[in-house]
């Protein structure tokens, strides 16, 4: 399934071993797909190439041919000769070609980085104990492995500002910065907020913002993620947990149909903060702030955390019993939600067809997007909806639809799915014409008037799946564990569904539903939970692909490619 | 004087009633090299420079004509020319005189280079304090624009271009071709890598554009008047045209002196033409070629083989003054500027002005260069101050190997190599100094300088 | 403050279309702002920043770069001798002490009378003349301590 893997390739050398790597690849990228490394601090895959820091310096050569007559030059073995450069050059400056000999661990290329290590750490205040990024310090990791051990500098360090607010969630530190530059190069080239700049020059070039002007757009913290030192700082995340306590458990971005793939880090069941995760499919290297701050949710002060029956606290089995009661007596509308997972989706829309549902309503939330990590569609899984046949065609802000149905009589019992019905449009008199039956992760209007209360979990607490803008299904993991007491949104479903018909309920995993909705589902023929890998699978979008979605083009979706997108993306899948 | 000079690009510069005005410049021969370059080919005209063999000015003194060879004709972008006007390299002066009494002389130059290459557009990157040489130029082209010199349609030829006039501000780096054309983008001028960004191909605005040095651009005029086999036959093969050598330091009488390459030694320059050294004093060093050259000891011997098999053994005073006889004696002819230290100055401290000077002007883009520009600094600067320790010596001799050809451009080079050739030829005074300092130290006085006069 | 009087306005004018980049302006504008004022305001690099649609910290950069650039105002007159190995061969230091001590201050600062302000530079590129001094645009060639103290006088005097 993977047509990345089978471009070209070509064969360059890499200390003395012939080795196969993709045709046209930087060389520093090249190299890191064999499993090595050649250290860098300026060098970044999505980032234009400056060749500052001089840490990837290797030695380079190409088979020598005869200027003349272009034959090869021969060794008296027979072998072709190797025409190395007589300096070292920067790997990040190279690409690969045919025949190319590299030397990464010969003593010149030991030598530089040494070299390059030894004058970093002249100026830097190697406050590795008080420093965030102390544990994930490539300085660190450089020094261990290049380091002299001791320090031959006994002049004085240069001064510079140490505790600079740049930005609301930012804090620099002018004396930790390697001047790598990835900051500045990333607010121009990605963020197109052009606001960081060097002034002075020399080794007192500073980092900086214009005076009165600050990093404040919604991608300053990718700064923080790609300062391979400790000088850019989350304000956040400061001083708050020394990384390697944390566990980082991969998810996906709720924030919009993006799904910028992430890391959770948490520790004893606390998130401490979340970073992006690389995707060259989906967004790159990069993610919002505002996606960072959603695991604040975790401990909102508005979180339903318990069952509850007419208000009161109740057992799981009593919440249950009430809501079955309730909707046996017919006429049930349900409210879905694009925020729900494709599995909590896929089991919704079997208790739809269990509680022989009269209508399914789905409200849409679009903002504005900004053309980079943030669409329009503020869900992460309106695909998900129609994938598995909740909805047919795009939803409406606002519930107008159920709300003359209930005018009409229609309907008896809503049962609701993270949406807030007064926000959505319907009004009191029409909510107090129904019961309500609420499932979701807040306490809202829904929620004060509900007949049964369900609590749900947060992407953070459980597993599944979404499918972004681009009908790419991107799993999930459970980072924390769910809050004493509340059951995994799938088994409620599945609870509901089963008491519906006569079933006793079973515990369903993700994989298990996946079995199913690989049968059910057309384009999840043939894919498997497991199968979904890191970076998830793009789908065919098939009927849905002709849909007038709401996204404009951003950093990976194009609206003019998107009737030919099932076809690409199950092609690249 | 001994010797006499050959004046080529300095034949009307000071020359009693010689103005830099149009008037006396066509009065005196100007704007014919022109005139007979806009009726040749452009192909022609570069074959000529190439014949002649003419090397750069500025410093490497890479060919000329290979230069304009490299340059990227198909690429459909609009072809720059660029005058490096940034004359920095200290103990280098001679751009100065052209642009202040010469002026028109670059200017047709550069149109004769600009219409062989087929510039869109010209450009004189001048140093920021070179006021009045701005403002030199700036009338200077007026008038030649007046007179159809350049402009649109050039001696009725149908070829335009113009110059611009850009100052910098007060940057060596700007002397470096790709820090000068990222300064002319209105940017910090950071050299940038090579490969991709080599000006011939990716320069100015990412076009193709050749960037020449002040004097070089002369030349361009005199290989069109004497055609380029004619100049080649100045000096030697390989070292064609002649050299103005600027020369600085302690001789009797400093300046500027135009001779063909090779046609005196490093000897006659300072005893013959310079009028040799203050009364009492004897040779101790010469910087041959600016400051960044490797420096000569005046009591070493210079043996090996030239690039024609022969061999050499020479004594300071017998060094030719070309390009090769330079490299060969270790050193370089660089930008010319010859510095000559007598047996009153303390290597140390010249070693630490020399590390200021680089110090202060690193750019910092790259890490080798910022940061151990800084330290060597840092370290001559405290061996001057009295506080010269033993290990000093190899300390530095390891900073300087850890930037030399490391770096993105060639200031780490620049950079390095004084302090290399001042180790290794003085080697004993920076020992001596370590050692006198720490006898001093070791009883209770505070560290203490000698009385200093570099720095 | 207005930033440019009308004369230097309609230079900008002029001056910027004839670049193939507008962005190529940046030292231009910025030189004819220190020549009108001395220095170079933050109001000022906004505006240059403004007027050739950069981000203001674009210009900012190039300012602080370059040394000849100020961004306080300074004295009356700049003077400027020469550091550099030919210079200071030539005596220099002592050159550069006695402006020091002519005008009672330091380097990189302005005197008290606000006359001038002292600053110890790297090569003049006219080292045949060494020690060479700049006061404002105006070059001295030669200058040792006694005309170090001429100068002074004379710029005392206003008849430099």
């Amino acid at each position: 399934m993977s047509a990345d893997a089978k471009a070209e390739t070509i064969t360059i050398n890499v200390d003395g071993v012939d080795r196969e790597v993709p045709k046209g690849a930087n060389l520093i990228d090249a190299i890191e797909q064999l499993g090595e490394e050649i250290p860098h601090y300026c060098y970044h895959p999505k980032l234009s190439v400056v060749g500052n820091c001089r840490m990837c310096l290797v030695e380079l050569g190409m088979p020598m041919r005869d200027r003349a007559t272009g034959e090869p030059v021969l060794d008296d073995d027979g072998v072709q000769k190797i025409g190395w450069m007589p300096k070292p050059g920067i790997a990040c400056s190279t690409t690969v070609a045919p025949g190319m000999h590299i030397k990464t661990k010969s003593q010149v290329v030991k030598d530089c980085r040494n070299g390059v290590m030894e004058f970093l750490l002249l100026n830097h205040p190697l406050d590795c104990p008080i420093c965030d990024q102390a544990g994930e310090c490539r300085l660190q990791e450089f020094a261990t492995d290049y380091g002299r051990g001791y320090s031959r500098y006994t002049e004085a360090k240069n001064v510079k500002p140490k505790r600079t607010r740049i930005g609301p969630r930012i804090m620099l530190d002018d004396e930790r910065c390697i001047l790598c530059s990835r900051c500045i190069r990333f607010s121009k080239e990605i963020a197109n907020d052009d606001v960081l700049g060097f002034i002075d020059r020399g080794s007192y070039s500073t980092l900086t913002t214009y005076p009165g002007k600050q990093l404040e757009n919604n991608y300053s913290l990718n700064t923080v993620d790609i300062c391979p030192v400790g000088a850019l700082t989350s304000t956040d995340f400061r001083f708050k947990m020394r990384v390697w306590f944390l566990k980082a458990v991969p998810s996906i971005c709720t924030e919009s149909s993006v799904g910028a793939n992430t890391e959770v880090w948490s520790r004893e069941g606390k998130i401490y903060r979340i970073t992006p995760r690389r995707n060259d499919a989906v967004n790159d290297t990069w993610m919002t702030d505002s996606g960072r701050a959603l695991y604040k949710q975790v401990e909102a002060d508005n979180r339903l955390r318990a069952y509850q029956v007419d208000g009161k606290a109740s057992s799981f089995d009593a919440a249950i019993a009430a809501a079955i009661a309730q909707m046996k007596q017919g006429k049930t509308a349900v409210v879905a939600s694009a925020r729900a997972s494709l599995e909590e989706q896929f089991l919704l829309s079997q208790m739809v067809e269990a509680t022989a549902a009269v209508r399914v309503d789905m409200v849409s939330h679009y903002g504005d997007g900004d053309h980079l990590l943030l669409s329009e569609d503020r869900t992460p899984n309106l695909r998900g909806a129609l994938l598995t046949g909740l909805i047919n065609d795009l939803p409406d802000a606002r519930l107008d639809g159920l709300g003359k149905a209930i005018d009409a009589g229609e309907v008896d019992t809503l049962f609701v799915v993270h949406e807030d019905l007064a926000a959505a449009g319907l009004t009191d008199a029409q909510i107090a014409k129904v019961k309500v039956i609420y499932a979701g992760i807040e306490e809202n209007s829904s929620s004060a008037n509900a007949k049964v209360s369900f609590p749900l979990l947060t992407v953070f607490e459980k597993e599944g799946s979404f499918v972004n803008q681009n009908f790419r299904v991107q799993k999930f993991h459970n980072a924390i564990p769910a809050p004493r007491g509340v059951v995994y949104d799938l088994h409620l479903l599945e609870t509901l569904r089963a008491h519906m018909v006569g079933e006793s309920p079973t515990r369903p995993t993700v994989p298990a539903v996946w079995e199913l909705m690989a049968q059910k589902i057309t384009c999840l023929h043939g894919l498997d939970f497991r199968g979904l890998g890191d970076l998830g699978v793009g789908v065919d979008a098939g009927r849905f692909a002709s849909l007038p979605f709401v996204e404009s083009k951003n950093l990976k979706h194009d609206p003019e490619k998107r009737s030919k997108l099932g076809v690409e993306a199950g092609a690249t899948a | 004087m001994a010797i006499k000079e050959h004046r080529l690009i300095f034949k009307n510069i000071d020359v009693e009633g010689y103005t830099n005005d149009i008037a006396c410049y066509e009065k005196n021969g100007g704007y014919a090299d022109l005139k007979k370059a806009i009726g040749m080919k452009p192909e022609e005209i570069c074959s000529e420079v190439m014949d002649s063999g003419v090397r750069g000015r500025g410093g490497a003194g890479f060919p000329a004509g290979m230069k304009w060879k490299f340059l990227d004709r198909k690429s459909g972008k609009p072809i720059y020319l660029v005058c490096n006007a940034d004359e920095s390299e200290p103990g280098t002066f001679k751009d100065r005189q052209i642009i202040h009494k010469d002026p028109h002389q670059l200017i047709e130059g550069m149109m004769i280079a600009a219409y062989a290459i087929q510039a869109k557009l010209a450009f004189i990157y001048i140093r920021g304090e070179f006021f009045e040489g701005a403002r030199i130029l700036e009338r200077a082209i007026e008038e030649a624009r007046e007179k159809g010199y350049l402009g649109d349609d050039i001696l009725g030829s149908g070829y335009s271009c113009d110059i611009l006039i850009h100052r910098g501000a007060g940057a060596y780096i700007c002397g470096e071709e790709t820090g000068l054309i990222e300064s002319l983008e209105g940017k910090r001028p950071y050299p940038r890598i090579k490969p991709p960004y080599f000006p011939a191909a990716l320069g100015l605005y990412q076009c193709p554009t050749i960037v020449n040095n002040v004097e070089t651009l002369c030349d361009v005029k005199h290989v069109v008047n004497m055609g380029g086999k004619a100049f080649s036959e100045i000096g030697t093969p390989g070292n064609t045209g002649t050299r103005i050598w600027c020369v600085s330091g302690h001789v009797q009488k400093p300046g500027y002196y135009e001779f063909p390459c090779a046609a005196l030694t490093l000897g006659e320059l300072i005893y013959d033409v310079c009028g040799g050294l203050l009364p009492g004093r004897s040779l101790k060093a010469v910087i041959p070629g600016g400051s960044s050259s490797k420096v000569l000891r005046a009591d070493e011997r210079f043996t090996g083989k030239l690039k024609d098999g022969s061999e050499f053994d020479w004594g300071i005073e017998d060094i030719p003054m070309d390009f090769d006889s330079l490299m060969a004696a270790g050193s370089m002819s660089g930008s010319g500027g010859v510095i000559v230290m007598d047996d009153t100055t303390d290597m140390v401290e010249a070693l630490a002005n020399i590390n200021s000077f680089y110090a202060h002007e690193s750019c910092g883009q790259c890490t080798p260069c910022r940061e151990g520009v800084q330290w060597m600094k840092k370290v001559t600067g405290r061996m001057s101050r009295g506080e010269a320790r033993m290990e000093d010596v190899e300390l530095l001799r390891s900073i300087a190997g850890q930037i030399e050809g490391r770096t993105i451009c060639a200031f780490g080079e620049a950079a390095s190599w004084p302090v290399q050739s001042f180790l290794a030829k003085f080697n004993d005074e920076f020992v001596a100094k370590a050692k006198q300092q720490a006898e001093r130290n070791a009883g209770s006085e505070a560290p203490q300088a000698l009385e200093t006069t570099l720095i | 403050m207005a930033i440019l009087n009308d004369e230097n306005l309609a230079k900008v004018d002029k001056l910027v279309p004839k670049y193939p980049e507008k962005r190529s302006a940046t030292l231009p504008l910025l030189h004819l702002i220190q020549e009108e004022h001395g220095y170079i305001s933050n109001e000022a690099v906004e505006w240059v920043a403004e007027r050739l649609d950069l981000s203001p910290i674009n210009v900012y950069e190039v300012v602080t770069f370059y040394p000849m650039f100020k961004q306080k105002p300074g004295g009356k007159y700049a003077v400027k001798v020469c550091r550099t190995l030919s210079c200071a061969l030539g005596g220099a230091y002592k050159t550069c002490k006695a402006f020091e001590e002519a005008l009672g201050c330091g380097l990189d600062q302005t005197s008290e009378d606000k006359l001038a302000s002292l600053e110890f530079v790297e090569c003049h590129a006219n080292c045949g003349r060494a020690p060479v001094v700049m006061v404002d645009e105006q070059m001295f060639e030669g200058v040792d301590e006694n005309g170090a103290r001429k100068l002074v006088e004379k710029m005392r005097e206003g008849t430099l």
